[in-house]
């Protein structure tokens, strides 16, 4: 099929086509799902990485 | 002159977008404090550019252009496994578990999750040995191309790369500010699209292509034959050494030593809700495919250009070595415009990679190490120690750089995926979702998983220790169990380490419930 010699390959170049097409259709159905308002806990986190990052 | 042109350009467009997301300070805690909304595409895109790196691009398409297509299922296994499991799976449990532990590096989320310094000094130093290994093959991929495209000597293309990456990690490109990630992926994205079509077009089509890719099959060198090698479009024969190789130390090997990435767990971390996990899942699976995927089918068909303009396969074509094959690739069959656009694709898959690389190899010397072990120190002596270990890894990738063999971007890649999957994996993902598991099981995993991948690479795995020769010295032969020369670390180390680390933790002391049941709320 396609020209490809083994079933096997055939498998993986359709598999990595639709295991593609899972991850965009999973993206787009959850795009606005757990919009996740920031708490002081991540708020926390979050300045003590940049404190990090600034470091280096 | 028009490529020293674009890459000064290109230089001057990253430092541009750096300052400005600087300036912006488009960095965690402003995002956070104040609600700031970054572009979707932004967010996700930059994903993409520090998972993939010239590693993936140079060392896999030229490890495709020797083993064929079969090297697809690495991509399926990189889309499912890399972006879906771990986004889908491992990375919100990761983001929540990360904040309420205050963990900011992987050795000290590990660290904090078991409540062990060991933990965390072990993790922090096995990052800090193994990681320039990675770092270096990826730099090659970068150095590989400028040598063959520009025609400049290696030592000199070699060099050129240490001062443009010595630069940007100097200027600041540690921030791993999200603009610069998402300009680079975008400049990838591009690149890597042009190729795919051109490729199937130059070759005559789609179809057309891989039938004369399958018609080679008889143009496989004896020794890979005999070995397993069925042609580039036919999987290796079943449980032949090209079949081991192909399956246990590229599929298997970095396909699932993606899991557990310390520079990519991190990036869980640093993300601000599962709403962006979910997207970047969108944008990722078709970035990973768009990458690796086309890396794979352009470096597999390759095979078919070189033969009919060479009448040679591509590996001779390269001469013998196959990380040469995709730049050789572009250079001779692709217009000269589009070589200066790869050039830019490989720089900016280099430096989004490196950038994270150094960040994780800095914090664990700095973090993980000197200030778990001196915890009185002062904050100055941190900085330095950071500094200084960044720039040791500067120099240690330089001098892989030089000595490390042709043909080893891939297996090097491989043998750090393999190392942090054995080492680190049982204890992450157990320490995600399994309450029982104990201080001493994750140690005894880390340790095993550590010590046994290193013992195999030593003593058992052919490839490895035949080289580094250590086998032959004391025991007078080149592997000690012949049957599993071929099988890769990963597939024997890693359930060993799983297992100890799953048996250790029901025979010993579990944490206190209040603990874990505070590590485990959402």
């Amino acid at each position: 099929m396609f020209g490809l010699a083994d079933p096997w390959i055939v498998a993986a170049y359709l598999l990595c086509i639709l295991s593609s097409l899972l991850c965009v259709l999973y993206g787009w159905a959850k795009w606005n799902s757990d919009g996740g308002a920031s708490s002081d806990e991540t708020a926390k986190w979050a300045k003590e990485e940049d404190k990090i990052s600034d470091t280096l | 002159m028009w490529t020293i042109i674009a890459v000064v350009f290109y230089l001057m467009l990253v430092g541009y977008l750096g300052f400005l997301g600087y300036r912006k300070t488009t960095n965690a805690s402003d995002y956070l404090v104040a609600g700031r909304q970054i572009h979707p595409y932004v967010m996700a895109i930059s994903y993409g550019a520090t998972f993939i790196s010239t590693s993936a691009i140079v060392g896999f398409g030229g490890a495709a252009g020797v083993f064929g297509m079969g090297l697809l299922w690495l991509t399926f296994c990189n889309i499912l496994v890399g972006i879906f499991i771990a986004f889908v799976v491992f990375g919100n449990r990761t983001r929540v578990m990360g904040y309420h532990l205050d963990a900011h590096t992987f050795p000290e989320f590990m660290g904090k999750r078991y409540g062990s310094r060991f933990i965390q000094v072990f993790s922090g130093a096995v990052i800090f040995i193994a990681m320039p290994l990675y770092a270096g093959v990826v730099m090659i991929g970068g150095v590989k191309f400028i040598e063959i495209y520009m025609g400049v000597p290696y030592d000199a293309a070699l060099a050129i790369c240490a001062v443009i990456i010595a630069a940007y990690v100097i200027a600041g490109g540690l921030k791993g500010v999200m603009y610069t990630d998402a300009a680079q992926g975008t400049i990838m994205f591009v690149g890597m699209s042009i190729l795919f079509i051109f490729t199937y077009i130059s070759l005559g089509g789609f179809t057309s292509a891989h039938q004369a890719l399958t018609d080679l099959a008889d143009k496989v060198p004896e020794k890979l034959a005999a070995a397993g090698h069925m042609g580039w479009t036919a999987m290796p024969r079943f449980l032949s050494t090209w079949w081991w190789n192909l399956v246990s130390t590229l599929v298997l090997g970095v396909g699932i030593g993606v899991l557990a990435q310390p520079q990519l767990v991190v990036r869980f971390m640093t993300v601000k809700s599962k709403r962006e996990l979910n997207r970047a899942v969108f944008a990722g699976g078709i970035f990973i495919f768009m990458m690796t995927g086309v890396a794979f089918i352009v470096g597999s068909l390759s095979n078919v250009f070189f033969f009919r303009t060479q009448g040679m396969i591509s590996i001779a074509a390269a001469g013998g070595n196959a990380d040469a094959i995709i730049p050789l690739f572009i250079s001779e069959a692709l217009p000269k415009w589009f070589g200066v656009l790869f050039l830019l694709t490989l720089l900016s898959a280099a430096m989004s990679t490196l950038s994270s690389q150094f960040h994780t190899m800095g914090t664990a010397i700095s973090r993980d190490i000197f200030q778990q072990l001196t915890p009185k120190t002062k904050k100055d002596n941190t900085l330095i120690i950071a500094r200084l270990g960044v720039l040791l890894g500067i120099i240690t990738i330089v001098i892989l750089g030089e000595v490390l063999p042709d043909s080893i971007i891939a297996p090097g890649t491989a043998i750090f995926f393999g190392l942090c999957a054995s080492s680190f994996l049982p204890m992450y993902a157990l320490g995600l979702y399994w309450k029982k598991a104990t201080p001493a099981g994750a140690k005894s995993g880390l340790v095993v998983g550590f010590l046994g991948s290193v013992f195999y690479i030593l003593f058992i795995h052919a490839k490895e220790s035949a080289a580094l020769g250590a086998c032959q010295a004391l025991f007078g032969k080149p592997n000690l169990v012949p049957s599993l020369a071929v099988v890769d670390p990963i597939v024997i180390v890693l359930p060993i380490s799983l297992l100890v680390t799953v048996l250790v933790s029901l025979f010993t002391r579990q944490m206190d419930p209040q603990q874990v049941e505070r590590l485990f709320r959402r």
